[in-house]
């Protein structure tokens, strides 16, 4: 690669290059700060808008605090906590988590991998494919919960036609019936999951050394042999990354529960991030909500080693 | 299944034979077709809603009718939650991809105490419920008198965005040879000058993928801008979208429409660096 500077950029360049001394001229010490220089405003950002709230959560977390009692404010103790352990809208809230958690990622990495799999052959059309398919994962939460409400309505949406043609019932509503909410909620939230799990197996797909495959073919191995034995362990790494971030997403996410069911019906759907804000938003109290927060990161956290320590992350292939 | 051959990753010319039309349509072309449907018919109903007269049954959009868009453009104000929403997202992008550039970089050419403590650091943010901050920050921004500001969002989003925007660029940078500026600083470059001459045209996928990332994300935010945000000259298209929903009877085509209006930035967004998504997400967050 010869080292064409484009042009015009002569000027621009020698001012900076004034400003700032050649790294083996210029002071020793400016080169070692140099890197500190550059990650200082991130620091700065994360430690104002990210580590000093973290801190005020724990905080709140031991005190009575409710927005609209200022005069009973008092530092408590654990009671936020004791109170969470008798709060049975807070176990059903963490159940209700770990299904939704369990469901999305598990069926997310099947068809993420299956799909990643399908558009990694080549074949006539598959960047158009490439496209539509992972189309969703630039929506947004309110969008997708847009869409699935006109889908999922029972006077206008696909079950109305498909219930003319014969196939379900008439006026039937998804979101409004306990037994039905949850599976609904979860395909409207796989429609624009599957797509981040099948880039990301993709991208780590296209890694794969072809020679890898060719031995598995000499040594007699099929496609479904290699695709266990070569395809997949590579792949390990990739995996266990992207379900634990997309665990932790799925965990935390709101958008889309709060404007789809806002938790219902009949609490159905609530997560224990809808909880909480449940919590603040109506009775403002949070000093309790923030123990629940602070809760949630600890079980995340503890979830989090947990995985990584089990799929010896990192390890040997 | 010892004759069957090697397709995975191979493209045409390197399978030793053929492998069955019939075994590929079942095996590729019908789930993909399955696959598709489930992806395209939602966005295909949406569009429907959006242009087809209110009233209507019919599934194609005709007679085709903008009436919805005029509905929640000039009626409903998406005229200006638009506006706002783009120039959140622009700034975002801006703002992350200057600092994620500035921290990559570091993180990818410099050796320096704490650079393991700073990484686990930004993996760490990862694990931060960021609806649960809401209140903290609310207080924050309360106290920088930010709260009806859309400096609020802009800040917000820039934080929660930048730790994973720095560890993908950072895989960027990695890739490009260090010879190339170490040649380029024997030739007499400073390293900025090195910086800006050599690496950065060779980062433009990877700047092109991280601000779209920034982009997308910050043109979808729904919680930060419901929260920190009341004016509604100030609301973002999400909000504005939301409350084509919050009523007691739904206007599906308002809705529909507004949905049209909150996916084109992001669809264009994301035509335009589909061929880099993959790539962008094999160089940093995956390898790390």
């Amino acid at each position: 690669m010869p080292l064409t500077r484009p042009p015009g950029r002569e000027e621009a360049s020698s001012a900076v290059a004034l400003a700032v001394p050649n790294h083996n001229r210029g002071p020793r010490l400016r080169r070692a700060l140099a890197p500190y220089a550059l990650i200082a405003p991130t620091i700065l950002l994360l430690a104002t808008f990210l580590v000093f709230p973290v801190g005020s959560v724990v905080y709140y977390a031991l005190q009575h605090h409710v927005v609209n009692e200022p005069y009973d404010d008092a530092f408590v103790g654990l009671d936020n906590f004791s109170r969470m352990f008798g709060d049975s809208q807070f176990w059903g809230s963490l159940a209700f988590s770990a299904k939704w958690v369990a469901t999305e990622v598990a069926l997310q990495l099947l068809l993420g991998l299956a799909l990643a799999l399908i558009v990694n052959e080549t074949f006539v059309g598959r960047a158009v494919a490439r496209a539509l398919v992972f189309s969703p994962w630039a929506v947004s939460g309110v969008l997708t919960t847009s869409i699935w409400m006109l889908l999922y309505n029972p006077a206008t949406g696909v079950f109305h036609y498909l219930s003319e043609v014969g196939i379900g019932s008439q006026g039937t509503s998804v979101l409004g019936n306990p037994d039905t909410v949850f599976g609904a909620a979860v395909v409207a939230e796989l429609w624009r999951g599957v797509p981040f799990f099948a880039i990301l197996i993709l991208a780590d797909l296209q890694s794969v050394p072809r020679e890898l495959y060719e031995a598995a073919s000499m040594d007699g191995a099929g496609r479904v042999r290699s695709f266990f034995h070569v395809t997949l362990p590579h792949l390990r790494d990739a995996i266990v990354l992207a379900t634990l971030l997309r665990s932790v997403w799925e965990f935390n996410n709101v958008d889309l529960l709060y404007t789809l069911t806002n938790g219902g019906p009949a609490g159905a759907t609530t997560s224990l991030p809808l909880y909480v804000a449940q919590l603040a938003r109506k009775s403002y109290d949070f000093g309790y909500g923030s123990a629940l927060t602070t809760a949630a990161f600890v079980i995340l956290l503890f979830c989090s080693i947990l995985y990584l320590r089990l799929s010896k992350f990192g390890g040997e292939k | 299944m010892t004759t069957s051959t090697i397709t995975i990753a191979t493209p045409r010319t390197a399978r030793p034979k053929a492998t069955p039309r019939q075994g590929r349509v079942l095996r590729l072309f019908l789930p993909l077709a399955l696959y598709l449907v489930f992806t395209v018919v939602p966005f295909y109903w949406m569009l429907l809603f959006a242009l087809r007269p209110a009233g209507s049954t019919s599934l194609l959009p005709w007679p085709l009718t903008f009436e919805h868009f005029d509905t929640v453009w000039n009626g409903m104000g998406f005229q200006v939650f638009f506006r706002n929403s783009v120039w959140i997202a622009l700034l975002t992008l801006v703002f992350v991809t200057f600092f994620a550039l500035m921290g990559g970089y570091a993180l990818a050419r410099f050796r320096f105490r704490g650079q393991k403590a700073f990484m686990l650091a930004l993996l760490c943010t990862q694990f931060v419920p960021g609806a649960m901050m809401l209140i903290p920050l609310f207080n924050i921004f309360q106290t920088f008198d930010l709260i009806n500001s859309r400096w609020s969002l802009i800040i917000a989003e820039t934080t929660f965005q930048l730790p994973l925007a720095m560890i993908l660029m950072s895989g960027f940078v990695r890739n490009v040879p260090v010879e190339l500026e170490e040649s380029a600083m024997v030739d007499g470059c400073g390293r900025i000058r090195a910086f800006l001459a050599v690496v950065l045209p060779l980062l433009r996928p990877g700047i092109v993928a991280v601000g779209s990332f920034a982009f997308i994300g910050s043109w979808n935010n729904f919680l930060f801008a419901l929260m920190f945000l009341n004016d509604p000259e100030l609301q973002t298209v999400p909000v504005g979208l939301q409350t084509t929903i919050g009523e007691n009877t739904v206007d599906f085509g308002a809705l529909a429409a507004g949905g049209v209006v909150a996916a084109v930035p992001v669809v264009l967004v994301f035509a335009f660096v589909q061929k880099y998504l993959v790539q962008g997400m094999s160089a940093g967050a995956v390898k790390g």
